[in-house]
């Protein structure tokens, strides 16, 4: 397989509602940010870009089949390659891996990936509804579907086998929040306090509104080029683009119903042993089994021992404050049992960020530095998308110049992971980006 | 909980039947004109079948819970799959004990607009004796004002509609 480059990569803002413009006039603005970020103009990218991939989850939201053709004809990329991906919440995440697949498999040395949606058509608690039909629809969604009851009941089972507590998960509220505070590009950029998190609206026992994120307009786009591609962006931008590499590509799967989640061994990362997880059950609801399969294959790929103290940052699929410390267990930055404690020890903060905290360590890892899907907000087929533009500029070095604040770039940042998480973790994306 | 009295009115879908709109003498200024957001309702009536599982839902009418087994594995499903998940052969079904005990629960009060009503409603997920999967079902009997992890573990028992609606809500559990 070629190597893989991210070269450029935008992001609209994401907003409650955009009625200003239609989905395609939004991609395009991810779009012409992108190819602009390149120094070259758009009508001379047209002509160098070999294909695209689009993603968004949803066709009901908008009552609209085919938007992906809809925004490739906008976007002028017609009658070039394209195809739309589709994997719930994940499928940012599967989009950014299928654009890698067409690079690395020599069938394009320019791909351009864009990602939208647009859940603002629907009233809040009817968009619940679409988006629980990303459930069984005989035997789940009948019984009372809602999402955030999902993610609940897999958290009261986390707090049952760890001990894990809804003051942890308000400490990555607070922190995703306070990062997003210097985030333009974030829905909400709020400076809270654990109490703010606890005294917020209860939704589903023990998550509260501020525990989980919200609905968005929004779309995101990059572009991926092979060795020959990046030299010919080069050439048409008259100067040398930084290389950003995709070191590492994992997926994995679970079943949609949370209730066939089977009980046995926990699949191991390098640095754990079975007898750390002796009386454990996996990954039974508490645990995303995808997400560990997934974290397997991409450290395999890009050659990661000990994740927390190789990876400068990560971007992961916070939905909720519950799945992001799940998360830090499935991805290895901490043992599983440990995500709560990793949670509020200042390990996965910013540095240089006034979280109003009492941290007991430094960060080592930042987790969401750009404020997740919980303070970004979830516009579903951009976010995983958003996370890798995020991680681009990280890398690149060019958060200040993006956010018009340098506040959250983090300094010398070498090594990056990308996870894309869809609905009770049925399908995962782990990617490794490299400076 | 303490109630929090509301400051804002509630935004619905009701909206006014607009037949002209104003239109400026300066085509150049068209770029600013605000959005024209309408209402398009949809509606639809699915002939969904239950397929294969339908046996489920029949034995939920006649007050039986059922499962299914691997003939291969032996592996136990309480929520039916007829095709393994472990080995990939073909499952039989199985009646399933009909007292079983919470694994996970959470009380939901907010939900999917069709269950909006119904708030607060408890969800809960069973794991019964014999069986290597749980069932998704609503918790009945319990204060939603009470919830505690207390309530994991608790011996809950099924019970079943007189009138049958040929959902997977014929089915609830109560405290055992």
């Amino acid at each position: 397989m070629r190597p893989v480059y991210v070269v450029s990569g935008g992001v609209s803002k994401f907003t409650k509602a955009r009625h200003d413009k239609t989905f395609q006039a939004v991609v395009k603005e991810a779009f012409e940010y992108a190819v602009a970020d390149l120094n070259i103009d758009t009508t001379k990218f047209l002509e160098l870009v070999d294909g695209s991939v689009a993603s968004y989850f949803s066709d009901h939201f908008q009552r609209q089949l085919m938007s992906g053709i809809m925004a490739q004809d906008y976007l002028g990329l017609c009658p070039k390659p394209s195809h739309r991906v589709e994997g719930g919440g994940a499928t940012g995440g599967l989009a950014f891996q299928e654009g890698w697949k067409s690079i690395a498999s020599g069938h394009m040395d320019v791909c351009a990936v864009y990602g939208f949606e647009t859940m603002s058509h629907v009233e809040t608690w009817k968009g619940n509804e679409f988006i629980a039909l990303a459930s069984d629809v005989s035997f789940d969604f009948p019984v009372g579907g809602f999402y955030s009851g999902y993610y609940a009941m897999m958290v009261v089972r986390h707090m049952q086998e760890f001990g894990t507590t809804v003051e942890q998960m308000a400490h990555v509220s607070v922190k995703n929040h306070r990062n997003a505070y210097h985030n333009p590009y974030a829905q909400k950029r709020q400076k809270l306090t654990i109490e703010d998190v606890r005294n917020s609206t209860m939704v589903a026992w023990p998550l509260t509104r501020l525990d989980i994120c919200v609905m968005s307009d929004g779309a995101a786009a990059v572009i991926l080029a092979s060795e020959e591609g990046v030299k010919r962006l080069e050439k048409a931008a008259g100067r040398t683009l930084p290389k950003i590499k995709v070191t590492g590509i994992g997926r994995g799967t679970d079943a949609m119903r949370m209730s066939d989640r089977p009980h046995k061994k926990v699949p191991l990362l390098s640095f754990e042993k079975e007898s750390d997880y002796k009386n454990l059950k996996y990954p039974g609801i508490h645990s995303f089994r995808a997400g560990r399969s997934a974290a397997i294959q991409a450290y395999k790929h890009a050659g990661i021992k000990n994740p927390i103290a190789e990876l400068d940052f990560v971007e992961l699929h916070d939905a909720y404050t519950s799945s992001e410390i799940q998360t830090y267990e499935d991805l290895g930055l901490c043992r599983y049992g440990q995500g709560g404690e990793l949670a509020v020890s200042g390990k996965t903060f910013m540095p240089g960020v006034d979280y109003g905290l009492k941290l007991k360590e430094k960060p080592i890892c930042p987790v969401n530095p750009s404020g997740g899907l919980i303070a970004c907000g979830h516009p579903v087929g951009a976010t995983g998308l958003m996370q890798a533009v995020f991680a681009l500029w990280q890398l690149q070095n060019t958060i200040g110049k993006h956010f018009k604040d340098p506040a959250l770039q983090i300094k010398n940042a070498k090594k990056g992971l990308i996870h894309s998480h869809a609905g009770t973790g049925t399908y995962v994306t782990v990617s490794i980006l490299e400076a | 909980m303490s109630k929090k009295i509301s400051d804002r009115v509630e935004e619905t879908t009701e909206g006014t039947i607009l037949y002209n709109v104003p239109f400026p003498k300066n085509i150049e200024s068209l770029k600013e004109l605000s959005p024209i957001i309408i209402k398009q309702p949809y509606a639809i009536d699915y002939i969904h079948s239950y397929g294969q599982d339908s046996p489920w839902f029949a034995g939920l009418s006649n007050k039986k819970l059922l499962g299914t087994k691997c003939t291969a594995c032996g592996y136990v499903f309480a929520t039916p799959k007829l095709s393994c998940m472990e080995c990939g052969k073909e499952c039989d079904w199985v009646e399933l004990p009909q007292e079983g005990k919470v694994h996970s629960f959470t009380v939901c009060y907010f939900g999917a607009e069709a269950f909006l009503h119904e708030t607060p409603f408890i969800l809960g997920l069973i794991e019964f004796e014999g069986a290597n999967t749980l069932l998704l079902t609503r918790l009945v009997g319990l204060d939603p004002q009470e919830a505690s992890l207390k309530w994991v573990g608790m011996k809950v028992k099924a019970k079943f509609r007189r009138k049958s609606q040929f959902k997977p809500t014929d089915v609830y559990f109560i405290p055992a």
